[in-house]
């Protein structure tokens, strides 16, 4: 998030698209309701599910799965050609105006409702809203960023909040809301095939140069590494042998299962650290014991850049380890030895490489967590980015067109499919569905469709269905509800049994690498 | 001086900020003025009166939660007059319904004959399920005051448990409609209110129909709010004692809020979750799988020992058989088909440290770029 949770309550307008907030980030919603019921704060959803926090909203919008890029350039057009505006921001903070301008021109709304299917009326009145509220806040989740064009998303929503000036300010930015305790922390700390911790690309020589010294090392790789998403290919084909992976369970939450299952088999060796025999463990060759986060002592950051300690509460079961442990006793081994006391003597190390992380020490964040960018020990943190320059300088708006979806539904596949989380579960459920109270709440799969949906396929609540891709079949339940909107239908990616992921499309973002989770062609199969 | 926003409480002058209330300057000085009823961040009802205290000129007791600071106020905040109502509010509340404790008291029928009709109400023969952990409980300590006297209310209503979480006993609610502030203000959900009236009133959801029924999604911030044992998590009630327990703070497993919460351990398991108020991001609220999903941190399946697959079955080895194993692998794939050959799934759900070590070890000891998570997924 470029500004903080606390901020959501501070914005004269929210525009939430691609987020089931009440269901995936229940106490962020809370702050969203909270600011709307007070009266403070107006509230945009665009979300092509009538999703609860919808019932909160002054507007509503209703997109056709992968057309967000078609209705954000038809509210800049809506807002630049009714002169709304933010003139001082674009012409001090910002470059490429006209080139955005000249190439929103064509998205009337008229040709936007075309494309979307969102009302022009409705399109107009939104814009409206969002350019005249003083501060306005933008916050998404995977609805925006797991399509084939999902960079092109994100950098479509920059585009809105630089053009209304309200980027760097409380109450304002462009908030992505991360689903995963520590995703933001992953990837300060380097998880990423391009980049060392906070950001330093591994294909620069002064980065490489700097990381290779604190590390007693020359000759780090230059080369670009492979995305989680070219890995399981690139095991089909050969050129990745061997694959180590720690708290990962890809054989639920990967795209078109079969073939991921399909793929890991190439594999000569694959390793799984896990708190539990997972579907992706079963697989392996070797299965390690590690620590859950009750266990164990570190940080994680949250989405806004929040940084956290964790603490342990519990001894670990028989010999489970931390994971950092497991990996320095084989590191060890392969000849290169790391030696850590404990995981403050990791963090001390992190402070040394992350300049963003520079500032920050365990008893600093011993009550409260601090946001990075935090430079030395003085320094406060930083809760808003951006607040009085980029981190390019000027914000660049990219002129963007609307792509379609990489599958479209026809004659044989007329369904749309998106997938997403529910309330009662987490990701592939290897914890939440320890809980026999959570599973009583959400006990199997469903496929949530339209009451006219239910109608045409003769169905009803809780019967049995099979849904199928060009990829695979599975059996869920039916769920009939008024979220569903006709033609589209929801499945929750949790369930190994029914698993939504078997459907799915594995087609890529080419910049991101992201699967297109949200868009895909499926037809039903009543009393199959 | 005469233009600044001075009061004096218990003697002493303090300045406060316009809008404050009388308990807002009370408690950032220290002044411990006893609430019941009150939520921090809701707007107050002034429903227990608990709070109640002395400002000089006013006509009656005034409730310190509702009523806004005033220049050159003269208040005292643990008089006679206010120690007296508080003696009566208390005892009022005793009496109404059923507080089993010894504050409790009894003087319509003996002990057991209490007890047992106690063990009627609530399916139980042990006292009330917060003894040690009952504000109400606290404040008749502190007041010495029990219920004897006035003639106890008999509650109709019978226990809700038919959900797997929340177990509603309207036997020991004692109105003060924290909950609803916490559902209605707090979470903004909606799913519960004040229903019936006089004698009669009663929280509600939906209609009066069970919390699944409702729009209830089970963040138990009710139950965390709740002052007296009306609201108990089904899995603490009776199993989890307070004094028992540990508390550890630290950060939530789940999405990326990173809400700060107490796991409270009692013989090295996880047996409760509550929400650190006063503290971002979250100031005390959580949801349904932060409160209630922790679970799996002590389940039975969880992996204890190092498995090798031998001919396709899974077989236990000691660490350094296993390492060893993974390390010769590795070395022989990474000589045959070059460091590339190799990925590191590293994890959104592991720590900084671990993921700073993960990554390394991609680079520095396997030099491949091959490291990625599931940030896409």
């Amino acid at each position: 998030m470029t500004n903080t949770i606390a901020c959501v309550e501070k914005a004269d307008v929210i525009l939430i698209t691609g987020s089931n907030t009440t269901e995936n980030h229940p106490v962020i919603s809370a702050g969203v309701k909270r600011a709307v019921s007070s009266g403070r704060t107006r509230l945009i959803v665009v979300d092509p599910r009538r999703i609860k926090i919808k019932e909160f909203a002054d507007h509503y919008l209703r997109p056709n799965l992968g057309t967000d890029v078609a209705w954000i350039n038809g509210m800049m057009h809506v807002i630049i050609a009714e002169d709304l505006h933010d003139k001082a921001f674009v012409a001090e903070r910002t470059e490429g105006f006209e080139e955005l301008k000249a190439m929103v021109a064509k998205y009337t709304p008229e040709y936007v409702e075309e494309i979307s299917g969102i009302p022009a009326q409705q399109l107009v009145e939104a814009a409206r809203l969002y350019a005249q509220a003083g501060v306005g806040s933008i916050l998404y989740c995977m609805g925006i960023t797991q399509h084939t064009c999902g960079t092109d998303n994100v950098k479509s929503l920059a585009n809105l909040s630089m053009l209304c000036g309200n980027l760097g300010m409380p109450g304002g930015g462009v908030n992505p809301l991360r689903g995963q305790n520590n995703v933001q922390g992953a990837c300060d700390m380097g998880g990423l095939p391009n980049v060392f911790t906070a950001y330093q690309p591994v294909n620069n020589e002064d980065a490489s140069r700097k990381m290779g010294a604190a590390w007693g090392l020359d000759g780090l790789s230059t080369s670009i590494g492979m995305k989680a998403t070219e890995m399981i290919p690139a095991a089909h084909d050969g050129r990745l042998k061997a694959l180590y992976v720690i708290g990962e369970n890809p054989l639920v939450s990967d795209p078109d299962l079969n073939h991921a299952e399909d793929c890991l088999g190439h594999l000569e060796l694959m390793v799984v650290q896990d708190l539990f025999m997972t579907e992706t463990a079963r697989m392996a060759d070797v299965v390690l014991p590690s620590r859950c986060f009750a266990e164990k002592d570190g940080t994680f950051s949250n989405t806004e850049r929040r940084v956290q300690r964790v603490r342990r509460a519990v001894e670990a079961p028989g010999e489970a380890w931390d994971d950092w442990k497991i990996l320095t006793e084989l590191s060890d081994r392969l000849g290169y030895p790391m030696d850590y006391a404990d995981s403050e003597a990791i963090f001390e190390e992190i402070r040394q490489v992350t300049p963003s992380y520079a500032g920050i020490t365990y008893q600093r964040i011993d009550r409260e967590g601090l946001h990075w960018p935090c430079l030395n020990e003085e320094h406060p943190g930083t809760p808003v980015l951006h607040s009085a320059q980029f981190t390019r300088g000027k914000g660049l708006f990219h002129a963007i067109e609307w792509q379609p979806p990489a599958e479209v539904t026809d004659q044989d596949y007329p369904l749309y499919l998106t997938t997403g989380r529910i309330l009662y579960h987490y990701h592939t459920g290897t914890m939440t569905m320890r809980s026999k109270d959570l599973m009583e709440r959400a006990p199997e799969s469903f496929v949530e469709i339209s009451p006219q949906d239910a109608a045409t396929y003769g169905v009803a609540d809780g019967d049995r269905i099979s849904i199928a891709s060009r990829r695979g079949q599975i059996d869920a339940q039916v769920k009939v509800s008024r979220k569903a909107v006709t033609g589209t239908v929801f499945i929750p990616f949790h369930y190994a049994q029914g698993a939504a992921n078997k459907l799915t499309n594995a087609a890529l973002d080419p910049v991101s690498g992201i699967p297109e989770y949200k868009v895909c062609a499926v037809k039903l199969m009543p009393g199959s | 001086m005469a233009d600044q926003n001075l009061l004096v409480m218990n003697g002493n002058e303090f300045t406060f900020e316009p809008g404050e209330t009388i308990l807002d300057v009370a408690r950032r000085n220290s002044i411990d003025i006893p609430t019941l009823c009150h939520l921090k961040g809701t707007t107050p009802t002034g429903a227990c009166r608990v709070c109640v205290v002395e400002v000089e000129g006013a006509r009656t007791l005034l409730p310190a939660c509702a009523t806004p600071a005033g220049k050159n106020m003269v208040i005292q905040t643990e008089s006679p007059k206010v120690v007296e109502a508080r003696r009566t509010i208390i005892k009022l509340l005793l009496a109404s319904g059923n507080h089993n404790c010894a504050a409790r008291g009894s003087d319509e029928q003996d002990w057991t004959a209490f007890q047992l009709g106690v063990a009627e109400d609530d399916r139980s023969d042990q006292l009330c399920p917060v003894w040690g952990d009952c504000q109400l409980q606290d404040l008749a300590y502190r007041y010495q005051v029990t219920g004897e006297g006035l003639p106890g209310t008999v509650v109709n209503y019978p226990l809700e448990d038919v959900n797997p979480f929340i177990v509603r006993d309207f036997s020991r609610c004692i109105l003060c409609g924290r909950c609803v502030q916490a559902c209605n203000e707090v979470q903004v959900n909606k799913a519960i209110s004040f229903g019936f009236r006089g004698s009669e009133t009663k929280i509600i959801a939906a209609g009066d129909k069970p919390l699944k029924d409702s729009d209830c999604v089970f963040c138990g911030e009710c139950v965390q709010v709740c002052p007296v044992g009306a609201l108990v998590e089904k899995n603490v009630r009776y199993a989890v004692r307070p004094w028992e327990t540990e508390r550890v703070r630290t950060t939530c497993t789940y999405c990326g809020v990173g809400c700060q919460i107490h796991l409270h351990v009692r013989d090295n398991r996880v047996v409760k979750v509550t929400g650190v108020e006063d503290v971002a991001p979250n100031y005390g609220s959580l949801c349904v799988k932060g409160r209630f999903g922790y679970n799996f941190v002590g389940a039975p399946d969880r992996l204890t020992r190092p498995l090798v697959k031998k001919e396709g079955e899974f077989q236990e080895v000691e660490w350094n058989e296993a390492l060893d194993f993974i390390a010769g692998k590795l070395t022989a794939i990474k000589e045959a088909h070059g460091p590339d050959s190799i990925g590191v799934l590293t994890s959104a759900r592991i720590s900084n440290e671990e993921n700073y070590v993960a990554q390394k070890f991609a680079r520095a000891v396997l030099k491949t770029n091959n490291v990625d998570h599931c940030a896409r997924l």
